[in-house]
């Protein structure tokens, strides 16, 4: 501050700036988000000829590379982006900008998807060298850290599933219904009643990759549909089980969270009939301590860490599975485990029934020391405590949600929802013409977004949301808040809806090209060679 | 005990007794345990679960923690020459400040608006690929290499509709025992012995093998899973196509700088592994899978990964994006889709998408080139060991290879011995053969070191 100024400041006798000219006028009651939007060009459109990212370590000069058959010499380089490495980064770091992790969002419209807070310090124990650098086929004495840990996580599993074994090889929920389907496959075929147990119930509100993996595995596919109140119907499952059956896959909560409270029967029903049963976990978070697998009978149960165990979703993976199982189906479980003698741990990939390796090595592992780190930092009483927070903040919302014009909460009339919630934009859309997929993407506009279901809609014009423990009874009710004024919109304005969104980092794509062979372009030289027509050798 | 004070947690904001009041209030429920009201009491955990007193403070879960992690040496603490399926190579720091921006690591499933930025980097991932592999189509990552060999193969089972799938190269046992599980349906797997001299495939084995008909594909990796970049890789094309078959190789994808993409010498369908391209180790857990074909619609149509595309939007000059022939997958069709979709390893695409622009086409032929050198060296100075065989003549060798030990000393015990002098490797493949591998991040000084000290080991 320069010696005149202090002057005239301290000269004025009136200060011409009122307080109420200096006051900050409240915030509107809808944040004015608009998210960064680049305009970044492509990755192809960067850089120049001789530029250099990052530079490689060379041979000792006195060393001569060895000589390469020439039919597997590459003619040409690659034609890969020329950048220094400053643009690299700034090229990447606008990416990111124009991406919403949940770390920045009230992201609770992924429903089933469990978009919990993934602790900061658990990515600093995955980042440490000890972790990050480490080799799988290391000796054993040099890495009974992470395999206590790996271990350690298996107990963790077997006590909050109820089960006797959990193998976390998988990579992923689907990965894991898959390595469980496997294990039921492995189950009849050393009983000898494969050929004969060749179909797989599910229901349509459990997740497609039940469905899918079972089918992938040789099986044939029933699917339940709900019944009046929208649970499972049970009478359907009656005719559908038989000397057929292999086993029923089944969501519960499901996708619906609804509770399906029959489950017992359902599972007693199928043993009955000699299958066995598959729970798919992904919607456990609002059942932690509450109720587990084994306590409704089930035979084997996977859970997905990315989900109700915290770890990052990471732009859809890598994501972690866990498979647990029965004493009598454990000699299935996928190789290799790790094994504690009271002092030592090993990796035992001696398991002469198992499935064999569902993937490389041992699993995903940083995400199994995250999930560990967390499960250890709530312990008995905080997991409980989260799922009653899942299902208290779930209930919240409901009640919300429910409020909003054009919106309907189908099925089970009056009874509680667990821990997500499948509601219906029909009347909406009947009063207005906007389909639900565009009111989440009006969302957008306001800095967040939801998901509407699987395929098919078996609730018309669906909204799932999955408000899990991490959010607060204010961030619910900016997310209920930012519905209601996208509903509005829809009644009032419904083009704003329609051309939306307006705030994003772009504007409505026109993605018709991307169902035509002749059109679709998976990469830059498919679009140079098919749009713009240029000849590529 | 459910509402008591010490349930309140930094990770559980509404579990304060007061918010949580306010809340069932408004909802005008009496406590938590309606919203239960379906769950049966015969299915309740009637007792808290039985698990160890939690870490509650971050300062306690960060001791319990760095406990655990004392108990790893770590590959930076030793000098590696483990392989196998797992590459210690250079992370560029760019790649891990991209892949551990919050905005990346914590999103997941968005539309292309708010999560442009996800789809413009596994685009701009695919692109990259498909200039490396010489293709038109490059999936968005599935879980691992393994996974995408057996995708690979039930897509050229799917296009043939044949029964008969010819592994011709050296196989890795863990991806033949996950192969083998995933086609079983479908298909059945006959590993065609390699020569036992050369260690490369044995064209008149597959030649009679394909003769007995019913052949899908021809399966080979370049490298093997002896690491070795096999000379015979074009002849096997010619032999598959010759028999209707199509031909699938597994590749490398960080040796393509200098080594020819499959496409180039026949290959219908490449597949591999991406850990290599800027993944960390992490004890085996940094797997991410790619396939790759030519842009043909049949080809197109047997993925069951999410393939992203390019499109416009109602606004000039804006790329917006999509997914590709969405009516192929289980997200669209449930079982009627091709296998299934879910979450694989997003992250991983967009990393090895910024390792890629990183290195550009001089880093991918440098790196490709150094990695050649230092194998051939490796080879040929334990070679020089009194003891130590190195099998396979003059094969090009990326990476791995394997060495025979003639003493008396079993590959068990050469391991442990080099274990007690700071080195890792020589992971036993029998009583007398170990594995070692050696990457860019060595120097002639390392593997002269692990040439000497096998020299003491063994004598």
């Amino acid at each position: 501050m320069t010696a005149h100024h202090e002057q005239s400041t301290a000269s004025s006798p009136v200060s011409t700036v009122s307080a109420e000219d200096a006051r900050i006028a409240p915030k509107p009651r809808l944040r004015r988000f608009h998210q960064a939007s680049w305009d970044e060009d492509l990755i192809f459109d960067l850089g120049s000829p001789g530029e250099r990212g990052v530079l490689v370590p060379r041979p000792d000069p006195s060393l001569t590379p060895p000589e390469i058959p020439a039919a597997l010499r590459r003619a040409e380089p690659p034609a890969l982006p020329e950048m220094a490495q400053q643009q690299v980064l700034r090229h990447y770091l606008r990416l990111s900008q124009e991406n919403l992790g949940a770390d920045l969002n009230i992201d609770v419209g992924q429903g089933t998807c469990t978009m919990k807070y993934s602790p900061k310090v658990n990515d600093q124990f995955v980042r440490d060298p000890r972790i990050a650098a480490l080799h799988p086929l290391q000796d054993e004495d040099t890495v009974q850290g992470v395999l206590g840990i790996v271990h350690a996580l298996e107990q963790l599993l077997k006590e909050i599933s109820g089960m006797d074994r959990v193998s976390l090889q998988p990579g992923a929920g689907s990965a894991a219904i898959y390595a469980n389907v496997a294990m039921i496959r492995a189950y009849f075929e050393a009983r000898g009643e494969l050929d004969q147990r060749d179909e797989v119930i599910t229901t349509i509100f459990s997740h497609p990759s039940n469905a899918a993996c079972a089918k992938t595995a040789g099986f044939k596919v029933i699917t339940l549909h709900p019944d009046a109140d929208g649970y499972p119907d049970i009478e359907a499952l009656k005719a559908a089980v038989g000397p057929r059956t292999a086993a029923l896959l089944i969501t519960n909560p499901e996708d619906t969270g609804i509770y399906n409270p029959r489950i017992e029967e359902f599972v007693r029903i199928v043993h009955e009939a000699g299958g066995l049963c598959s729970y798919d976990q992904a919607n456990a978070n609002g059942i932690l301590g509450i109720t587990r697998a084994r306590d409704a009978g089930f035979d084997l149960c996977h859970f997905n860490l990315h989900k109700t165990f915290s770890t990052p979703h990471a732009c859809g993976g890598p994501a972690a599975g866990a498979c647990a199982v029965t004493a009598e189906l454990a000699p299935y479980l996928p190789r290799p485990t790790v094994e504690f003698d009271g002092t030592t741990y090993r990796i035992d990939d001696d398991r002469p029934e198992s499935v064999g390796k569902m993937r490389p090595f041992l699993g995903v592992v940083p995400n199994l020391v995250r999930a560990y780190a967390w499960i250890m930092s709530l312990g008995a009483e905080g997991l409980r405590a989260a799922a009653e927070t899942a299902v208290l903040n779930n209930n919240y919302l409901l009640h919300k949600v429910r409020q909003i014009p054009g919106v309907s909460v189908p099925y089970a009339e009056g009874r509680p929802r667990v821990e997500q919630v499948r509601y219906s934009w029909q009347q909406l859309y009947e009063d207005t013409g906007v389909h639900s997929e565009e009111l989440g993407l009006r969302a957008a506009d306001f800095g967040t977004h939801y998901w509407t279901s699987h395929h098919p809609y078996v609730v018309p014009e669906p909204m799932t949301l999955e408000p899990t423990e991490s959010y607060t009874r204010a961030d619910l009710d900016e997310y209920a808040a930012i519905l209601t004024e996208v509903a509005r919109e829809a009644y009032e304005s419904p083009e704003t809806v329609r051309t939306a969104p307006h705030r994003s980092t772009v504007h409505r794509a026109r993605p018709e090209s991307l169902e035509d062979p002749a059109t679709w372009a998976v990469s830059w030289r498919a679009y140079r060679r098919k749009i713009l027509g240029e000849g590529l050798r | 005990m459910t509402s008591a004070e010490n349930a309140v947690h930094p990770y559980l904001p509404n579990s304060a007794p007061a918010v949580r009041q306010a809340m069932l209030d408004e909802i005008g429920a009496a406590s938590v345990e309606e919203f239960y009201a379906d769950i049966p009491d015969s299915v309740r955990l009637h007792r808290p679960l039985d698990l160890p007193a939690p870490m509650r403070s971050e300062a306690e879960l960060a001791r319990h923690m760095e406990q655990l992690l004392a108990r790893n040496t770590s590959t930076r603490q030793a000098l590696s020459f483990l392989g196998q399926g797992c590459y210690q190579h250079h992370v560029p720091a760019v790649v891990d400040e991209v892949v551990n921006r919050s905005e990346f690591l914590t999103a997941y499933a968005g539309e292309p608006y708010e999560d442009h930025g996800r789809f413009q980097a596994l685009w701009e991932y695919q692109s990259m690929m498909a200039e490396l592999l010489d293709v038109e189509v490059v999936n968005v990552p599935v879980y691992d290499g393994f996974q995408a060999a057996g995708t690979a193969l039930r897509m050229a089972g799917r296009i043939t509709g044949r029964r008969r799938l010819l592994l011709a190269t050296a196989v890795d046992p863990d991806k033949l025992s996950r192969v083998r599980d995933y086609v079983r349906p479908d298909h059945d797997v006959v590993v065609v012995p390699v020569d036992p001299r050369t260690g490369c495939a044995d064209l008149d084995a597959v030649a009679a093998e394909l003769a007995k008909g019913d052949v899908a594909a021809v399966f080979a990796d370049m490298p093997s899973a002896l690491g070795i970049v096999d000379a015979a890789l074009p002849q096997l094309a010619e032999l598959a196509h010759g028999a209707g078959a199509l031909y699938v190789v597994g590749c490398n994808p960080l040796a393509l700088g200098v080594l020819a993409p499959p496409s180039a010498f026949g290959a219908d369908i490449a597949c591999g592994d991406i850990q290599t391209l800027g993944v960390h180790q992490s004890y085996g857990g940094g797997n991410a899978g790619f396939i790759a074909t030519r842009d043909e619609e049949h080809l197109v149509a047997e993925y069951p990964s999410r393939l992203f595309g390019l499109a416009p939007t109602t606004v000039d000059g804006e790329y917006g994006f999509g997914d590709v022939a969405w009516e192929r997958t289980s997200f669209a069709l449930r079982e009627d889709g091709k296998e299934w979709v879910g979450t694989a390893a997003a992250l991983h695409g967009i990393g090895a998408g910024v390792y890629l622009a990183l290195m550009g086409p001089h880093g991918m032929r440098e790196i490709g080139d150094t990695i050649l050198t230092h194998t051939a060296y490796a080879r040929q100075r334990l070679a020089q060991v009194p003891g130590v065989q190195v099998p396979f003549g003059d094969s090009l060798h990326f990476a791995d290879f394997t060495v025979r030990y003639t003493g008396g000393r079993t590959a068990a015990e050469i391991r442990a011995d080099l274990r007690q002098h700071g080195i890792f490797g020589g992971v036993p493949l029998g009583d007398q053969q170990a594995a070692y591998c050696v990457t860019e991040v060595h120097t002639k000084a390392d593997i002269d070191l692990l040439a000497t000290t096998l020299e003491e080991i063994i004598k």
